[in-house]
């Protein structure tokens, strides 16, 4: 018997979406429904269609409402989209409310019980037994829930014109070796679509074609990413404490370690990985191990950094070295844990109390997360300092298509540490002293034999020579020379990338925000406004930034945040020119979308 | 040139096997009050790096923040200190700890610093074992911020202004034990030899020692009415055993007869020879050592001596597998995988 049918065509003759458009799938956390969503966005990927996938997540282990988004872009395009051509819902709770929101036209390929068919006339419906696929394809009645969503990813397949081997391939890729899990789950998504072959009318609302722009890249989170830039930089001392959604990032760590921080003599670890009782513990160990010559990092989040800013101002006014890992998400407070802002960028720049500043670096793809993670290391050990690399959950957890990463070829630089001989030589050695004039001191390591060079470290008032004092001419040569230092590092951190359409008006974004401006400046183009784009990579803003702000007539900073917190930096670094710099927010916890960029700033320009 | 009287020399200052003198171990001026117990702990730790021949290189010392924490400078400037903030000085040894594991560690702290604000990272640290002594300078009192009760203050105990402590205290000894601390003691500032004993023992021990020292602040709570006066501890102080430390260069043993001596094997084969005046204590009982501080808790008495040992606990840097060197100073050539290796995990990506 053939299910109730729409025979699916786009309506008023529109055309059909070929390798450009989104798919949400609607199910419940706990299900295995990543699993299913990982395979179907995998699959896209494999049929050389640019694809990019959003989980939108609850806090939570089992049995509440997530919603998983994969875009498929000719054009490139991998920013979330806030309408769906495609709709795909199992989960009773939302289905409803997900029916109500659904842009006009939608296919909507639901769990056959639920009878969403009645509720809207201007969408089409695809209803699919799932329960009675999963039980004549699966013996194993414990396993029902789990394979289940391996059917809608065969029935899409058959309905996006997915090939079947791809899927299949993309299964035996995400499910690494478990022979019976593969087999279990090819043999669900087989099911779904060949009953899909049999049982519906083929559609032509949205297809996938094959293409090839996605030979040789690969798929990949900021994470991940970040964890191998960190493995590659030699990192030796990890202090960690769990948060989403920031342990990920030191979980693969631990993973790569495994395989690649072996002494090949020994077999001993060339990593010391301890998970701390807190975010404080964790920032004292990375601190102190920096201190002691370590390559050393943590990961956390916004809550994190606030537990360890006490430590990390006093890393700043000690001059230890230590990268700190904020793959930020909404707050303030507990917050939204699994969803995304950039609600950090004030808190990084000055973590900790007293006349603070920190250099922060902005990755804002995939090769950034391993490059800049990379460079971090280097950063941390020349300018003695903590170091922020700033992510967000939505570089960090969500899959993003990119180049493989080049080998990072560049030496470590392990700052200025004097060695036995050279403390040995120098006559006046002085822990503190700005001796090349650039703000850095030099230093020496604990345990360095030959009598010379040993000091006291202190959070308290001190001099040049590392005594403790309280006098003023003391306290104001240490304090501005950390001020030349961070200046120093100007020159150091990596500089902005442009995007110009030749215009006076700039627009101005860092992180997770890059692709959704890249869409919302050619959309704006295509509307006739032009505009030259400033991806900001790092703090302190270098000589390009301050060219580009002095140039501008206006800059639209674009952020996801409430307060601006970017562009507040700027005014404040920038006060001659406070008024250019507007705020184009976006901080409801999903990450950032063209339109709203594109709304914003059209409303800014018509006033 | 006249020919002055040749003066009579002056005889050389007595050297250790490493060719230091004492004043090599010492540190800064102290500029705490006058006559503070901590100063005396400072002495001794001076006095037992000089001794065992430490090699002062390779000392680092740590602390938080307090009268206590104060005093890592004022003993072996040839090793580096760390001075960080309240509370926090376990995470900083346990971070310099791995990044070079030839360190050798001392951690000067507080009842304050360890068992209020800094009772979280002292836990978890005397857990992971990591290779330190631990010196909890104990009196009872917030010394720097003139005079408020700590979490060791006994209950019932005055302060100055006549307050009184509605609050039981925490004894971080006992705690120590329960925790798997493999090296737990306690002395008193007063008793230079046993201290002196128990910190020769203490630096020939791998992992974490706790050592709890009653130090009475002479300023804040040295009145009468207080649990944590000289003449209150000299009273009630009540020594465990006598210890005498063998190093395992020295073949001859100490003079404690045979029959009350207790011979403890360190890893490195040190050993620690223990006189248990309790007929039947054994120092390697953990519950044993429970009810004994316990008992003597109970009759206000401060049981002091080493209270309990296992020599065989792994630190921290065995237990993660770390290599020998220290990983501080490992080469790039063994820390970052070949452009093969990227390779190859590139193409697990695809």
């Amino acid at each position: 018997m053939t299910a109730a049918l729409a025979a699916p065509s786009p309506a008023g003759g529109a055309k059909t979406r070929i390798n450009d458009f989104s798919i949400q799938v609607a199910t419940v956390n706990g299900s295995g429904s990543q699993t299913a969503n990982t395979v179907l966005l995998r699959s896209i990927f494999q049929m050389g269609v640019f694809v990019s996938g959003k989980n939108l997540f609850p806090s939570n282990i089992a049995g509440l409402p997530t919603w998983f988004t994969i875009r498929a872009s000719a054009q490139g395009y991998v920013a979330r989209k806030a309408s769906n051509e495609m709709l795909i819902l199992m989960n009773p709770e939302t289905a409803k409310e997900d029916i109500a929101r659904a842009d006009a036209n939608a296919l909507v390929i639901y769990d056959e019980p639920l009878q969403l068919d009645k509720l809207r006339a201007d969408l089409s419906y695809i209803p699919v037994p799932f329960q009675k696929l999963v039980t004549a394809s699966c013996p194993e009645p414990k396993l029902h829930k789990l394979v289940k969503n391996m059917i809608y990813v065969g029935v899409a397949a058959r309905l996006l014109g997915i090939d079947m081997e791809e899927v299949k391939k993309a299964i035996a890729k995400q499910l690494k070796g478990k022979t019976k899990a593969i087999e279990l789950n090819q043999t669900a998504c087989v099911a779904g679509y060949d009953w899909a072959m049999e049982n519906l009318e083929d559609q032509d609302h949205v297809k996938v074609v094959r293409d090839n722009k996605t030979q040789g890249l690969i798929i990949i989170d900021g994470n991940e990413a970040c964890a191998l830039g960190a493995l590659f930089a030699g990192v030796t001392v990890v202090g960690w404490y769990p948060i989403t959604p920031a342990s990920s990032l030191v979980e693969t760590f631990i993973e790569y370690a495994e395989e690649y921080r072996k002494d090949p003599k020994t077999g001993k670890s060339t990593v010391a990985i301890v998970q701390m009782e807190d975010e404080l513990a964790s920032a004292g160990v990375v601190l102190s191990a920096g201190w002691a010559g370590a390559r050393s990092m943590t990961s956390t989040a916004g809550p994190g950094i606030s537990l360890m800013s006490e430590f990390i101002g006093l890393g700043y006014y000690v001059e230890a070295p230590g990268v700190f890992f904020n793959v930020a998400r909404t707050g303030p407070s507990t917050g939204l844990p699994t969803r995304t802002q950039q609600s950090d960028v004030e808190l990084c720049a000055k973590a900790s109390h007293g006349d603070t500043l920190h250099i922060n670096l902005y990755p804002g793809t995939m090769e950034e997360c391993f490059q800049f993670s990379y460079d971090a290391f280097d950063l941390a050990e020349r300018f003695q300092t903590p170091i922020f690399v700033v992510t967000d959950l939505d570089l960090g957890m969500q899959n993003w298509a990119s180049k493989p990463f080049a080998y990072p070829s560049k030496p470590y630089d392990r700052g200025k540490v004097l060695n036995q001989q050279q403390l040995a030589e120098m006559k006046d050695w002085g822990r503190y002293k700005d001796v090349d004039g650039d703000g850095i001191p030099y230093r020496s390591l604990p345990g360095t034999p030959g009598g010379k060079g040993a000091y006291t470290t202190r959070g308290s008032g001190h001099n040049a020579y590392a005594q403790y004092s309280e006098k003023p001419g003391d306290y104001l040569e240490v304090v501005d020379r950390l001020k030349r230092k961070y200046e120093t590092a100007k020159t150091h951190v990596p500089g902005p990338v442009f995007r110009n359409q030749g215009s006076d008006k700039g627009v101005l974004a860092f992180g997770s925000s890059d692709p959704a401006v890249i869409e919302a400046q050619d959309i704006l183009a295509a509307q006739g406004l032009k505009t030259d784009y400033l991806r900001l990579r790092a703090l302190p803003f270098t000589a390009e930034v301050d060219a580009y702000v002095k140039e501008k007539k206006v800059v639209y900073v674009v952020e996801q945040n409430r307060d601006g917190q970017m562009a507040n930096l700027f005014r404040e670094t920038y006060p001659e020119h406070a008024t250019k710099f507007k705020s184009v927010l976006h901080y409801d916890g999903h990450a950032i979308d063209a339109k709203s960029i594109v709304d914003q700033i059209t409303a800014f320009e018509q006033k | 040139m006249t020919t002055a009287t040749p003066s009579a020399p002056v005889p050389a200052a007595p050297t250790n096997k490493l060719g230091f003198t004492k004043q090599d171990y010492v540190g800064s001026k102290s500029t705490l009050c006058a006559g503070c117990g901590h100063d005396a702990i400072t002495a001794q730790i001076i006095n037992a790096a000089f001794e065992s021949s430490i090699e002062g290189h390779r000392v680092t010392k740590y602390s938080g923040i307090g009268c206590s924490s104060k005093t890592p400078a004022y003993f072996i400037n040839q090793g580096w200190g760390f001075n960080s903030v309240h509370g926090r000085m376990p995470s900083i040894a346990t971070g310099a700890s791995l990044a070079n594991r030839t360190l050798i560690n001392i951690g000067v702290s507080g009842d304050g610093d360890s068992m209020s604000i800094g009772m979280g990272q002292f836990v978890h640290a005397v857990r992971r074992n990591i290779p330190m002594i631990y010196i909890i300078e104990d009196n009872g009192v917030y010394g720097l911020t003139k005079g408020q009760f700590s979490a060791t203050a006994d209950k019932g105990s005055h302060l100055k202004t006549g307050a009184v402590n509605d609050f039981p205290p925490i004894d971080p000894c006992t705690l120590a034990i329960e925790l798997g601390c493999g090296f737990v003691a306690r002395s008193f500032s007063g008793n230079p030899k046993q201290l002196n004993a128990l910190l020769k023992a203490a630096f020939a021990y791998e992992g974490t020692v706790v050592l709890d020292v009653i130090s009475p602040c002479v300023t804040f709570n040295n009145h009468d009415a207080s649990t944590r006066s000289y003449k209150h501890v000299k009273d009630h102080d009540f020594p465990l055993h006598d210890l005498g430390f063998i190093q395992y260069s020295e073949v001859e043993q100490v003079d404690i007869p045979a029959g009350e001596t207790e011979i403890v094997t360190f890893p490195d084969g040190s050993k620690v020879a223990i006189k248990a005046i309790h007929e039947g204590y054994e120092p390697t009982d953990r519950f044993g050592a429970m009810k004994a501080i316990h008992e003597s808790m109970a009759k206000g008495e401060f049981l002091t001596g080493l209270l309990y040992i296992n020599p065989t606990q792994p630190p921290l840097p065995e237990v993660l597998n770390l290599v020998e060197e220290p990983l501080a100073t490992l080469g790039e050539d063994l820390l970052k995988p070949s452009p093969a290796e990227l390779d190859k995990i590139m193409h697990s990506l695809m």
